[in-house]
């Protein structure tokens, strides 16, 4: 009994001393700013402009990092929101995801980082939690909105593959959050940010680039601002060609649902749904999709979804904003010519 | 070789998903719960390996004797051996630490990319720090030779090759093995897995970093608006002036 007492009473005591520790500390928030080839990302640009939206709230300051050699120029994540940029000259492969995290986390500590943001890339997936583990700090991904709180951190996240979104609390007072692609609007203003340059300490990577196989100059899937999908109903893989056109057209990603990548149509890569991809663009296109539960969740964070489908009865029309009744093999080219016809007129 | 998949027990992905009525849990009232479908593509991936070059195949769980079907399950269709750490799964730095202290001594431990139920996608990467070990993370092909490995792992937009050695640990989906060849439990493999040892092990009291507060769902769309079809200059217009989405 008196041993519970005293549990309770160091546990209220140990709450309470953290709670003023909180409040008395000056917080810095450090955002890992991803390049590709030198080039800043889309997802960049949210998470650097989501940590300075942070930063504001709890009256702290910003820092992104960056790790090797920069094409772009790091001075212009000051126009969303960096008060200063450290950029690590390493040059660390993005497979050694274990290098990266190393460099990064000896920043975080130099700079006494309380929050870490992290873009929820293939890249940043694989080193987020690895910095979560090096700071001991507590991890949340696919965040979605600035913290609700402070002392203790609460943030809303993404659950059940897009089908809920989960409010956590972190309960250590250092926290690494890995933000969901495209949840987050791109703020632009004018600020300028130093530079300043850094070794990190040198490690052997134990993991090797043999080769990379890309298509070059498409648009990248998690990114896209706008997704064309196709299904089943486009009966074989020879009738993307108009699939391909329209997206072309609207500089937009192609995608496909489950069973068209499972039998083969189009590669696992542009599987959309629950167990392939969660995208969220602002326009989703679904031609000859019926819409599974498995489907709808991992594209319904879409903002505005648009169904072509045969069926009247698919479960795809109680989803989107708009819909055509319609053979997509009639609807998508006179669908093409109009919006030819729109953009030669806008 | 000793290979060590880690899987999760995640709602069927037909589940409709909802939550108890003042929304702090996931109602797991007539759900059906399956083997994380992520974790099926290295688990397939395991038992083609151990075939191919001998070796044993551990499954290991964190989760209450009510996930020991999916562990079953995994018995059924082919691994050795299963391990559950008696816990509940709530945070991800308690499920990787207590994962790692058990995958210590393994020679490849694979698990998915992520579970479909919290999505973290986190544990791969923790466990992979903890134990001080590299990560392939996505990884779409695997071949072992000796104590060499070459692997494929999906970037965006593409694919890269890497070469790395054991131990390691791969985070698999689709594509480490196609849909059609994963396993389905037959009748010897249901019996058999009946006399295959299950061990249950206590926690070691892993720090819990984050306290899940509420579960809400996504708004509810209006109707859709539907534009005849023949009709698509509407549509075109209603997505430039409506939807501001072109």
């Amino acid at each position: 009994m008196k041993q519970n007492w005293l549990l309770y009473y160091t546990t209220k005591q140990k709450l309470f001393n953290y709670k003023l520790k909180k409040t008395l500390d000056i917080m810095s928030v450090l955002v890992f700013a991803e390049n590709w080839n030198g080039k800043f990302k889309k997802g960049t640009f949210e998470a650097v402009t989501y940590a300075h939206e942070t930063a504001k709230k709890l009256g702290a300051s910003t820092t992104a990092v960056t790790i090797g050699d920069l094409t772009d120029d790091a001075a212009q994540l000051g126009n969303y929101g960096a008060d200063k940029v450290i950029s690590i000259n390493n040059n660390i492969s993005t497979c050694d995801n274990q290098g990266m995290a190393a460099a990064i986390a000896e920043v975080a500590n130099k700079e006494g980082a309380s929050i870490v943001v992290v873009a929820n890339s293939n890249t940043g997936k694989t080193i987020a939690p690895r910095l979560a583990v090096k700071l001991s700090a507590s991890f949340i991904s696919n965040v979605v909105d600035i913290p609700i709180n402070n002392a203790p951190l609460e943030v809303k996240k993404k659950a059940f593959s897009g089908k809920a979104f989960e409010k956590t609390q972190s309960n250590n007072d250092k926290c690494v959050l890995a933000l969901a692609p495209n949840a987050f609007h791109i703020t632009e203003t004018t600020g300028s940010a130093a530079v300043e340059s850094f070794d990190a300490a040198t490690t052997t990577s134990k993991i090797t680039s043999t080769n990379i196989e890309t298509a070059m100059g498409k648009i990248s899937l998690a990114e896209a601002e706008i997704v064309i999908s196709a299904g089943r109903g486009l009966k074989g893989p020879e009738n993307w060609n108009m699939i391909e056109e329209l997206a072309e057209l609207l500089g937009a990603a192609t995608a496909c649902s489950k069973p068209v990548s499972d039998i083969g149509w189009r590669p696992h890569g542009e599987h959309v749904g629950q167990t392939g991809k969660a995208v969220a663009p602002n326009l989703y296109i679904a031609i000859g999709i019926s819409g599974a539960i498995q489907h709808l969740a991992g594209v319904n964070s879409s903002k505005v979804m648009v169904a072509i489908n045969t069926d009247p009865e698919a479960p795809f029309f109680r989803a989107a904003d708009y819909g055509i009744v319609g053979d997509a093999f009639e609807v998508v080219p006179r669908l093409i010519k109009e919006i030819r016809n729109f953009k030669a007129n806008n | 070789m000793k290979i060590l998949v880690c899987i999760s027990n995640v709602p069927d992905t037909t589940s409709k998903i909802n939550f108890t009525d003042d929304n702090s849990e996931f109602d797991t009232n007539g759900v059906q719960f399956v083997i994380n479908p992520y974790d099926e593509f290295s688990l397939t991936k395991a038992i083609k390996l151990r075939d191919q070059h001998g070796g044993t195949v551990t499954v290991a769980h964190v989760g209450s004797a009510n996930n020991e079907p999916t562990l079953r399950k995994a018995l059924a269709i082919g691994a050795d051996e299963a391990i559950r750490i008696d816990a509940e799964a709530t945070d991800s730095f308690f499920v990787a630490n207590e994962l790692a202290a058990i995958a210590k001594d393994f020679d490849l431990i694979m698990t998915g990319r992520e579970s479909i139920d919290y999505n973290g996608g986190a544990v791969p990467a923790m466990m992979a720090e903890i134990l001080e070990l590299s990560l392939i993370n996505g990884c779409i092909g695997l071949e072992i030779n000796g104590n060499n490995i070459s692997a494929e792992r999906e970037i965006e937009g593409g694919k890269e090759n890497l070469s790395a050695s054991l131990p390691i640990v791969i985070a698999g989906q689709k594509g480490l093995v196609e849909e059609s060849e994963l396993l389905i439990p037959n009748m010897r493999g249901i019996m058999t897995a009946r006399t295959k040892s299950l061990n249950v092990v206590v926690v070691q009291a892993s720090e819990q970093r984050t306290t899940s507060v509420s579960f809400e769902k996504p708004e509810e769309r209006a109707t859709c608006k539907l534009v005849e079809s023949g009709n698509e200059a509407e549509l075109v217009a209603l997505l430039h002036n409506e939807a501001k989405a072109i």
